[in-house]
């Protein structure tokens, strides 16, 4: 990863790409990598979808090795959805094979003019960019389809639908899974629809020819890498629950803790939830032949998802997860996994984001554009997203605009993009990282769930106010580094709990670059990203004011523990104050 | 007194999902838990009526005790 590749897709007489020294990005990835590029070199001001705004695809610092766990990739850009800086990341085999052609980063800038659309391909031998009009408003199951028929098996393909290439707010950019499937999604915050402004509709990237990336210090390494998966395999979490049930093992916890949002965030329990828990999901993926248990890139020892097949035994899609299926579920009222599953992959195919889709549907049925429960309707809404219908495109940029539009008062965004599947009255720890994430509400930015609800890395009462700020600031802090690592952040579990698995993660790191890297660096680190994150927001006139939760979370105590959101304005103030 | 206990993941293998049971009046989780032959170093989450509590919580008449293994995901 010692070269970025650079893109104007504006330039005079068709894109132009020039290689350049990684530079000062050296030994960084991932998430530090696009948001400390798009900080220093995105105007804040720009429009999301204009040609000043920039698309940076980069594979974490350990993508591309032999160790476990390291194929998430990182998308950065100027959000069309928030307005803010974003990274999305996702699995899939991307990172990995990128970071074995050498980039530390892709940059995709300017915008083309006319209609053609295009297609970049790479391998060891170069970049390869040309027009393929063929591909038009092609979804990413046909389109990936299409693509193998000219490039095989062998390469990772990162997609847009037709909702990236309409420029939908809640579009997002897909990777293939080992078995080629488009269901790895960089979803939040719309940067399926920055791709789509660039007009690249797929990058196709081939790796053949090339090994695995070497380590400074490769007996080291291979030492580390067996001390990590030991760990992982030994704590609860990762090594039994997320491979038996997938994350979905949330709906029965968050229900019986009364902090499942349901029809669209009016109540904590959903009657129904067990029908669509993690229990009943891998009890059925199993009887129709599918599995409960499956990686989504090479190298993942956890494999927390699976494959869900309909009644017939044919692959629908791939396991839903926890918050896809809350957002299409319980938030809409919907109890039937079968119809869940159909909406994921529908979601997947035209290429948006389950989260901010799902939340979006159940904001649709508070408008009454359908009744809470009705799947059949729900299908027919996203159904309008893939034909691209006004109505389509209003539901396809997402809750903030949808709510706008009909009229509804109590929509569940922050900085305009969806809140998803925990409710912060009754864990307030995640209202604190909802408001001040530097990228609009997302659980993953800080997941106080664990210590709120799970009780896992701590215990901290979810209903009280007591501690969330701090454990939010440490959880930024930690999430920031580890997006940057690409590692999947569901290590943090047995990393939070077991020292020695988190001295494995260092000794990796150490390792790899051969150097000296303490637990004080990893927090530098962290903080060094939220601090470029946090400068590139102010600039683009975002204040403490817009680091809050919408009103009604404030003033509509929710059943059953009728609480509302409690933490004070002058506590938020300080999260980012270390 | 009569509490209802519910089962989740790995702890409903070869027991329950869910059962209703008679027990004496302040019986406390960590009792209910060795009944079932769940070790204590086992236990993730332990909800009474949607809110966290300890081993040492004693039940009252109508409860649902809710008990999970250590999970995660997101």
């Amino acid at each position: 990863m010692d070269k970025i590749l650079r893109i104007d897709m504006g330039a005079q007489g068709g894109p132009k790409m020039t290689t350049e020294p990684v530079g000062e990005y050296l030994g960084l990835g991932g998430r530090a990598t696009t948001s400390l590029i798009v900080n220093k070199e995105v105007h804040p001001l720009a429009h999301p979808l204009g040609a000043e705004n920039k698309l940076v695809i980069s594979p974490g610092m350990l993508s591309g090795s032999t160790g476990a766990m390291t194929g998430r990739l990182s998308v950065g850009c100027k959000s069309p959805l928030t307005g803010t800086i974003k990274e999305s990341n996702a699995g899939g085999q991307a990172a990995q094979v990128l970071a074995r052609l050498g980039y530390a980063a892709i940059i995709l800038e300017g915008k083309p003019e006319g209609d053609e659309l295009y297609k970049i391909f790479i391998n060891k031998d170069g970049v390869k960019i040309s027009v393929d009009n063929s591909l038009k408003l092609l979804d990413n199951y046909p389109l990936v389809e299409k693509l193998r028929g000219e490039y095989g098996d062998k390469p990772a393909y990162v997609t847009i639908g037709s909702a990236g290439e309409r420029q939908l707010l809640a579009a997002s950019i897909a990777c293939t899974d080992p078995e080629l499937r488009p269901t790895r999604h960089c979803g939040r915050g719309g940067v399926g629809a920055v791709m789509g402004s660039k007009k690249v509709k797929a990058i196709i990237l081939d790796d053949s020819g090339l090994k695995h990336r070497t380590p400074v210090n490769p007996e080291k390494y291979r030492d580390a890498n067996r001390k990590f998966v030991e760990g992982l395999r030994k704590h609860p979490v990762t090594g039994e629950g997320l491979p038996a049930y997938g994350t979905n093992v949330l709906t029965n916890v968050l229900n019986e803790a009364g902090g499942y949002p349901t029809y669209n965030f009016k109540t904590g329990v959903f009657p129904n939830g067990a029908k669509i828990s993690g229990e009943a999901q891998a009890e059925l993926e199993v009887k129709r032949g599918g599995s409960a248990t499956h990686g989504c890139h090479r190298g993942c020892v956890i494999q927390c998802s699976g494959i869900f097949n309909d009644a017939e035994g044919n692959y629908v899609t791939k396991q839903p997860e926890y918050e896809t299926v809350w957002s299409h579920g319980g938030n809409c009222g919907i109890d039937d996994l079968d119809v869940i599953a159909r909406l994921d992959y529908m979601d997947d195919n035209i290429g948006v984001d389950t989260i901010e889709m799902g939340a979006t549907i159940g904001v649709a049925m508070d408008a009454g554009l359908a009744e809470f429960g009705d799947g059949a309707a729900a299908i027919r809404l996203v159904e309008e997203v893939a034909k691209g219908t006004p109505l389509g495109r209003i539901l396809g940029c997402g809750a903030e605009i949808t709510g706008k539009v009909f009229g509804v008062e109590k929509v569940p965004v922050v900085k305009g993009q969806a809140i998803p599947a925990y409710d912060p009255r009754p864990i307030q720890g995640i209202g604190v990282t909802y408001a001040t994430s530097t990228q609009g509400a997302d659980h993953t930015a800080g997941y106080a769930i664990a210590t709120n609800i799970l009780k896992v890395g701590g215990d901290v009462d979810p209903l009280k106010t007591e501690g969330q700020v701090a454990l939010s600031r440490d959880l930024q802090i930690a999430t920031a580094a580890i997006d940057s690592t690409g590692m999947c952040l569901f290590i943090a579990f047995a990393i939070m709990d077991q020292p020695e698995t988190f001295q494995a993660l260092l000794d990796m790191l150490n390792a790899f670059y051969g150097t000296n890297l303490t637990g004080d660096d990893v927090v530098a680190l962290g903080k060094k990203v939220l601090s470029a994150e946090r400068d590139f927001n102010k600039r683009a006139g975002f204040t403490a004011q817009h680091d809050r939760l919408p009103r009604f979370f404030y003033t509509d105590p929710i059943a059953p523990h009728n609480q509302t959101f409690s933490v004070s304005d002058e506590e938020m103030d300080q999260v980012f104050n270390w | 007194m009569r509490v209802t206990v519910k089962l989740f993941a790995t702890f409903r293998n070869n027991r329950f999902e869910i059962e209703d049971r008679e027990c004496p009046e302040g019986t406390m989780v960590g009792e209910i838990v060795d009944g079932l032959g769940i070790s204590r170093h086992e236990l993730g989450i332990i909800l009474v009526n949607s809110r966290h509590v300890s081993v040492e919580h004693a039940l009252s008449e109508g409860d649902t005790l809710a008990l999970f293994p250590l999970v995660g995901g997101g």
